[in-house]
């Protein structure tokens, strides 16, 4: 957690030195470098495309945000139904995660139970199997239940804690709340699930809003599953839906990137908000973001 | 893992049967778990074995083949063995670079820069951002033809190709967006760094180092741990890495299959071509190839991670 906390920057000012110099230099031209892709597809976004390829790197000469409007609806259905079906998804994929998530990391972290040890072990090498080789024998079975295009594939492992990441994130969390406080409870007559329910649940909350926030970014962003549960039309998600794009717009380039700017806010906005707890959540746990 | 107080003497009669109690309970809370891991995990990882061992095609019932998906895979198969090919140039060069790049600026951040919050930001976005199909979109327009690299290009009288179209480019245009999104391990980086005891510099500092040999002798062996755990996880995400390289050739790994990533492969073969016991085989060969360079990484480790005197 010592990445939130920084030594005070000094009073006096830093004397100005030829490596300090070159420091900050190194900094800020690699800054810019970072940032231009996404500046230029903001700028191409308000451009005509005459414009994107004529003027490529400069500041638009007017603005004009009809790409927005023309590529919103150059799909069918438009980009409503997409990012209905993306938030609809994100929603449930954040509430069977931090449910499931937060049940199996009590267990674990609380509970004596037979094979404990084996279990623990089990769920942390799941971490590191390739979804690819359980990806065949799972679409089978959401295509026999006839779950293809519907949210269901992409939901329900959620509610069967299948993010070990976050059961492991949350173990590590309520090892750390005092034993004591559980003691209590159980003295006052409290259940294992009041105790859960009533004391371990409410203080793992920023446990909670790492999982909530990095349940949202996966979710949102991931392709691969989506491209293979989603074809019709209107189960569409965001990513899958720019994809369709991308065939359809042949040489409108100002839509897609209009399209693809827009498609990125929502993580953005994440961003912002939350940047201090990304940060720890990445630094404290190797969450990969 | 502290004793429970309910198994504490006071309350010997009752204890076997509380305990009975307790694992029922916790076998409760573990339910949804339970339930996962046999029908989306152990099962699937079964069948998916079972299925590499059949030309299962989804329509009709499975038959077994013995060993010959792997065979083809390994010997008929051209394409296999350009995806294998693509996707370790992809690994072997996007990994390291990545994390070359991690480690400069993490170290640069660390020497108490002002506007450290804004640098870190901005770093970082790209690495949030760049699993998105969005990026991947603006990817193939900034490296295509006419595309915003080539216009800058021509400033300097240089008429380059269209990165994105030309088999012997295509692939470093990826490796490029995968350097680009150092973001994440440099956080780590940067953590890790937090924690490297100012004394050891000091020491460094009377005995007359200089920044390269206080880097070099001080910060670099301080940090192997955390390196180590980067790299490790850096060579598993990569082998899976799919979005980019599906966007960039809008599906078909083409130019000439030079960005053909393993996992495009398989979902070609499984979902296009429908022969999803070869792309279960697919699946196993990939754990295989992860898990081995998993364990060579850990028993590398021995010979350059530091983990501090007491280990």
């Amino acid at each position: 957690m010592s990445i939130a906390t920084y030594a005070p920057l000094p009073r006096r000012k830093a004397p100005i030195s030829l490596p300090r110099i070159v420091t900050y230099a190194v900094l800020i031209g690699g800054a810019a470098i970072m940032i231009y892709p996404l500046l230029w597809m903001l700028m191409s976004s308000i451009k005509s495309d005459q414009e994107i390829f004529s003027n490529p790197a400069a500041l638009p000469n007017d603005i004009d945000l009809s790409n927005y409007f023309t590529g919103w609806f150059a799909t069918n259905p438009s980009f409503t139904q997409y990012y209905i079906n993306s938030f609809m998804i994100c929603l449930g994929a954040v509430i069977g995660n931090v449910l499931a998530c937060s049940l199996t990391a009590y267990a674990f972290a609380r509970l004596e139970f037979p094979f404990k040890r084996t279990l623990f072990t089990i769920m942390l090498l799941t971490l590191m199997l390739p979804s690819h080789v359980l990806l065949i024998p799972q679409y089978v079975m959401f295509a026999r239940l006839g779950w293809v295009n519907t949210y269901l594939p992409l939901i329900v492992p959620k509610f069967l804690a299948t993010d070990a990441f976050f059961i492991f994130l949350m173990v590590q969390f309520i090892r750390r709340i005092p034993r004591e406080l559980d003691e209590a409870a159980t003295i006052d007559g409290c259940s294992t699930f009041r105790i859960f329910t009533s004391i371990i649940f409410p203080l793992l909350q920023p446990a909670l809003i790492t999982t909530i926030i990095f349940t949202f970014i996966w979710t949102y962003n991931d392709f691969f599953s989506q491209l293979i549960y989603l074809t019709s039309p209107e189960s569409l998600t965001v990513p899958v839906g720019l994809r369709t794009l991308v065939d359809s717009s042949g040489g409108a380039y100002g839509q897609l990137l209009a399209m693809s700017a827009l498609s990125l806010i929502p993580t953005f906005v994440v961003f912002l908000i939350f940047q201090r707890r990304l940060v720890e959540g990445i630094a404290t746990s190797g969450l990969k973001g | 893992m502290t004793a429970q107080a309910a198994n504490s003497p006071m309350e010997a009669p009752k204890t076997a049967r509380r305990r009975k109690r307790q694992n029922f309970e916790a076998y409760l809370f573990l339910l949804p778990w339970f339930g996962g891991m046999i029908l989306l995990t152990a099962g699937p990882l079964l069948a998916s074995l079972y299925l590499s061992f059949t030309d299962f095609d989804m329509l009709r019932i499975p038959n077994w083949v013995g060993l010959s998906n792997f065979v083809d895979m390994f010997t008929f198969d051209p394409r296999y063995k350009k995806a294998l090919q693509v996707t370790f140039i992809y690994v072997l060069l996007g990994v390291p670079l990545n994390l070359v790049f991690a480690l400069a600026i993490a170290v640069l951040l660390n020497q108490k820069v002002r506007g450290l919050g804004l640098f870190r930001g901005i770093y970082y976005l790209p690495s949030l951002l760049g699993g998105s199909v969005a990026v991947a979109v603006m990817w193939r327009q900034i490296f295509g033809g006419e595309g915003v690299v080539n216009q800058g290009l021509l400033l300097f009288g240089i008429d380059a190709p269209n990165w994105i179209s030309t088999p012997q480019y295509a692939l470093y245009t990826l490796v490029l967006l995968h350097i680009w999104q150092f973001g994440s391990a440099m956080i780590i980086f940067l953590a890790g760094l937090q924690q490297v005891p100012n004394e050891l510099y000091e020491a460094a500092e009377i005995d007359g180092a200089g920044r390269w040999q206080k880097f070099r002798n001080v910060t670099l062996p301080m940090i192997t741990p955390v390196i180590f755990f980067n790299l490790v996880l850096g060579i598993i995400n990569s082998f899976q890495a799919f979005t980019s390289a599906y966007i960039v050739s809008g599906g078909s790994g083409g130019p000439a299959d030079s960005t053909l990533f393993y996992t495009l492969y398989l979902y070609q073969e499984g979902f296009t071509s429908f022969r999803m016991g070869y792309a279960s085989a697919m699946g196993w060969v990939l754990l295989l190839i992860i898990g081995a360079f998993t364990a060579l990484n850990f028993w590398a480790s021995r010979r350059w991670v530091y983990y501090g005197d007491d280990r």
